[in-house]
Formats: structure tokens, sequence, C-alpha cells
């Protein structure tokens, strides 16, 4: 066979089947059904309001922890239903990392901020754990910034930097996965721009999601796309596909803003 | 809410119609330049490249803010990387009408001159209807139109080659004459014929490239409207 006609056949990290999700009798999911592909980036964009978030929360079950949510349907995490009964939500989160909007380090140094997950996970050897930090640090594009002041405390560092240090803690347990929910709408351009490369390095490691408002960096930073409005997931596809000639007339007009 | 990005694509979209209809009378003045011996329309065909020439760069920076200013994608990108092309293809034909108005002035300063003009009056016509096919399927985005012009290409190539043949055979013709009566043929009104077949070439060649970046701009309607490439005979699967 031609070589060139091979094709890699990528496989999908997490399957999401018909989710239904409601906060109350509000229905803020509908019946989404996608695949997110292993080792890729995939973006979620939408207008404020069309569950974007709501959806990324819920693949680490992150929405359980608000009062009168029901959620329907079925999520698998290497075809396992993370909404069976028997998981644990705690094992479940640390295969699936989330990164926030506002960086949020733990009032402690750099180094105690990124040791914190391994710790509660017992390990305990300090050169265990030293390995653990450097390794995250430098994953996380940071090493090379703190590496000299590792007990400074983590609050003391930069946005940029902070949300980083964010992102190294979350990898020193060693996830699967990595959420990122609008992970560089309060840094600078040029912080901004260091997140986006250093997403480009993580996806040979790890799955991403992220939720972004800038449609810009969507497309700069994802392999597929999914455009979600009022709750419903319009369209999913390839970046460069979605971005220059989408199959949904709903998600041309939203992304050339002719509404949203 | 009126889109910012669409009141400003209206400017280039306007500059760019503007264009088209002077490259159409460009093409049309040589044409009859040509058909009603018109040395003056010829000359004013060559002074009035220049407006294009501007027009080319002024719609070249319209885009370029455009593109850098709103960050267009989806049809809006695709619109901007046709509008670039077809900037670009409108400059060249009106070079081809001043190329076309270059050989009619030679052709009528010529004493000796060919009155037949072989497929030249049909390829002009075919040329004519092909271009404003183009402007016309660009102005009112319409694919059919545009499908309509790519049909026609075949046609004035086809013509292009014949007029290869018939004026190889004239030629051949001169060239017998002289041999059968070297002493009493005249030197250099054979000369001129033979120029004059030349020049008729050249002007079909000039016909044969309008109606190739009528069929480009044609093209390029397809791609902002279905974001389908037509280019090259090239079906979708080997684009892949």
């Amino acid at each position: 066979m031609d070589p060139l006609e091979l094709e890699i056949e990528i496989i999908s990290k997490i399957k999401v089947e018909n989710l239904n999700l409601y906060y109350g009798s509000k229905q803020v999911l509908k019946n989404i059904s996608l695949n997110i592909k292993a080792n890729q980036v995939t973006a979620l964009i939408g207008p404020s309001g069309c569950g974007k978030s709501t959806f990324i929360r819920s693949l680490n079950r992150m929405n359980d922890l608000i009062d009168s949510t029901r959620t329907e349907g079925t999520i698998l995490l290497d075809d396992v239903n993370i909404y069976d009964k028997d998981i644990d939500v705690v094992e479940l989160r640390k295969k699936v990392g989330m990164i926030f909007q506002k960086s949020n380090p733990f009032p402690k140094s750099i180094y105690e901020n990124v040791a914190f997950g391994p710790r509660i996970n017992g390990i305990n050897n300090k050169k265990t754990l030293d390995e653990i930090v450097e390794k995250s640090l430098k994953r996380a594009a940071l090493w090379d910034e703190v590496n000299s002041n590792l007990n400074k405390s983590g609050l003391a560092l930069s946005g940029g930097q902070q949300q980083r240090l964010c992102i190294a803690r979350a990898l020193a347990v060693n996830p699967e996965v990595l959420l990122m929910d609008e992970p560089a709408s309060a840094l600078d351009p040029i912080a901004t721009a260091k997140i986006e490369e250093l997403i480009f390095e993580l996806k040979q490691k790890y799955t991403i999601v992220i939720v972004t408002h800038n449609m810009q960096q969507a497309a700069r930073v994802s392999d597929e796309t999914a455009f979600f409005y009022l709750g419903d997931l319009v369209e999913i596809n390839e970046t460069k596909k979605l971005f220059t000639s989408p199959d949904k007339k709903q998600t041309e007009d939203y992304i050339t803003g002719r509404f949203g | 809410m009126e889109r910012h990005f669409k009141n400003e694509y209206e400017h280039l979209f306007a500059s760019l119609i503007k264009m088209g209809s002077y490259v159409e009378e460009a093409v049309e003045h040589s044409i009859k330049a040509l058909l009603t011996n018109q040395i003056n329309l010829a000359k004013q065909v060559i002074d009035g490249d220049n407006r294009i020439n501007v027009l080319e760069i002024v719609n070249d920076n319209l885009i370029i803010d455009l593109l850098a200013l709103h960050q267009p994608v989806a049809t809006d990108l695709r619109m901007l990387l046709a509008d670039t092309r077809i900037n670009n293809h409108f400059e060249r034909i009106g070079d081809h009408a001043v190329n076309l108005a270059e050989s009619v002035i030679i052709l009528l300063n010529s004493k000796n001159s060919k009155d037949n003009l072989l497929e030249i009056p049909k390829m002009a016509e075919l040329t004519k209807k092909m271009l404003q096919g183009a402007i016309n399927c660009f102005i009112h985005r319409d694919v059919q139109l545009a499908e309509s012009v790519l049909k026609q290409d075949d046609e004035v190539d086809d013509l292009n080659k014949s007029m290869m043949t018939l004026v190889a055979q004239e030629i051949y013709i001169e060239m017998e004459e002289k041999v059968a009566n070297p002493k009493s043929h005249d030197t250099d009104k054979n000369l001129e014929r033979i120029k004059s077949g030349m020049e008729l070439l050249r002007i079909s060649r000039n016909f044969e490239r309008i109606s190739d970046l009528a069929t480009n701009i044609a093209e390029e309607v397809i791609f902002i409207i279905q974001a389908r490439t037509v280019k090259h005979n090239i079906t979708v699967s080997e684009q892949k």
C-alpha cells in the first residue's frame, strides 16, 4: 500500500453520548453527542450562555458540586462511563484536570503548590516530590523562570506565571485529560501567547479541551472545534474546516460576527 | 445591527466593480478599434491602462486593511482571498487589452496589412462574452453563470489553435509565391503580409489569455460561494 494512503486512526479519548443536563427545570445541554480525540486539542466556542462551560465541567463531574443539577446520558472516558455509580470522583478528577479562567494558586510556595496533589496522593519522599515538581514546572514552561526561587509564594508571580503554575499543579497528579475554561482570557497578549504555545506542546502527552471566547485563539490552538448555541451542539468539525467553510449556516453566522 | 466589516467590505466591492468596468471597456474598445480601424480608440486604451493599475494598488491596500483589522473567517475570508486574486486578474486583463491595442496600431499602420482577420472576429466576440459573464457572476454572486463561463474557455482555446494553422498556411503561401516568381515578386509586401500574420497571432494569443483570466475569475466566484476549488480540472479528492 502506498504509505501516503495510510490513515492513522485517531482514538477517541472521550465519547459523549446523548448528554442532557438540567439546572432545576432549565435544560442547559440538549442531547449532546460528540467524540473528543486523544492527544488533540478540542476547542468549544459559542456565545455566553450556550452551555460550553457547563459541558466542559460535566467532563470531570464538576457540575455535581452544583445543587439541583441533573445529568442524563453517558460520558465514556476510555470506554468507562464517568457517571456510573461506582466511579470515584476524586480519582476521575485526577485523570481529568481542570484549569480555570482566573488562576487560583494556593497561598503557599511555588514548590508546595505543585507538590500539593502528589502529597495528598501519599507521596512524601522528598526526592520523588522534587522530581515531580521539576518535571511539572518544566512541562508547564515555568521552570526556567522560577527554579532559582521555588520557595517564593505562588501568589507573588505574574498573572501569566500563576496560570502556568496552576497548569503545573494539574500536571503533577499525572492526568490524562486537561480541561481549560478560558485559560488566557485574563492575560495580556504575551502571556496568552505563552499559554497557547504551552497548549500546543502539552497535546503531545495529554488530551486537551478548551473553552474560549476568543475565536482566533480557538483557530490557533485547536485541532477540532465545537460550536455550541443555546444548549445545542450545532457543529463539531476540523478547526481549519470550521473556520474556512463550516457545514452549518448558524456556525458561519456566529464566526463571522453576524450574531452572538 | 450592520456589521462594521460589511460596511468596510462594500468599499472594496465597489472599487472592484469599478475596476471590472474599466477592464471590460478596455477590451471592448480594443476590439472595436480593430474591427472598425480606429487608431485613436486603440491609443485611448493604452492611455487608460494607468487608472486600472492605480485601482489594483488601491484594492490591494483595502484588502490588507480588512485582513489585518477584521481577521475574517469562513465566507468573509474566502471572499477576500478570492478578491486578491480577482484584483490581479483584472489588472492582467487590462495589460492584455493594451497588447491588443498595440497590435491594432501596428496593423493599421502597415500599408500591406491583411484584410482577412481569419478567426479573430469570432474570438473577439467569445472573449467579450466570457469577460462580461465573469464580471457579472462576480457582481451578482451567480454560480450558474460562472459555470457557463468555464464551459466557453475550450472554444476560445480551439480558435487560438486554429489561428496557428491558418496563419502558418498563409505564410507558406506567401513563401511559395516568392519561390515561384522570384523576380516579379514584391519582397517588402511579402514581408509585411507575413508580419501582419504574426501580429494576428499575437492578437489571438491575447484573446486566449483574456478568456483564461475570465475563467479564473469565474472559478474564484465558485470558491467564494461554494467553498469549492475548481481550478486546473483537479477534483476534490485529488486536492486532499
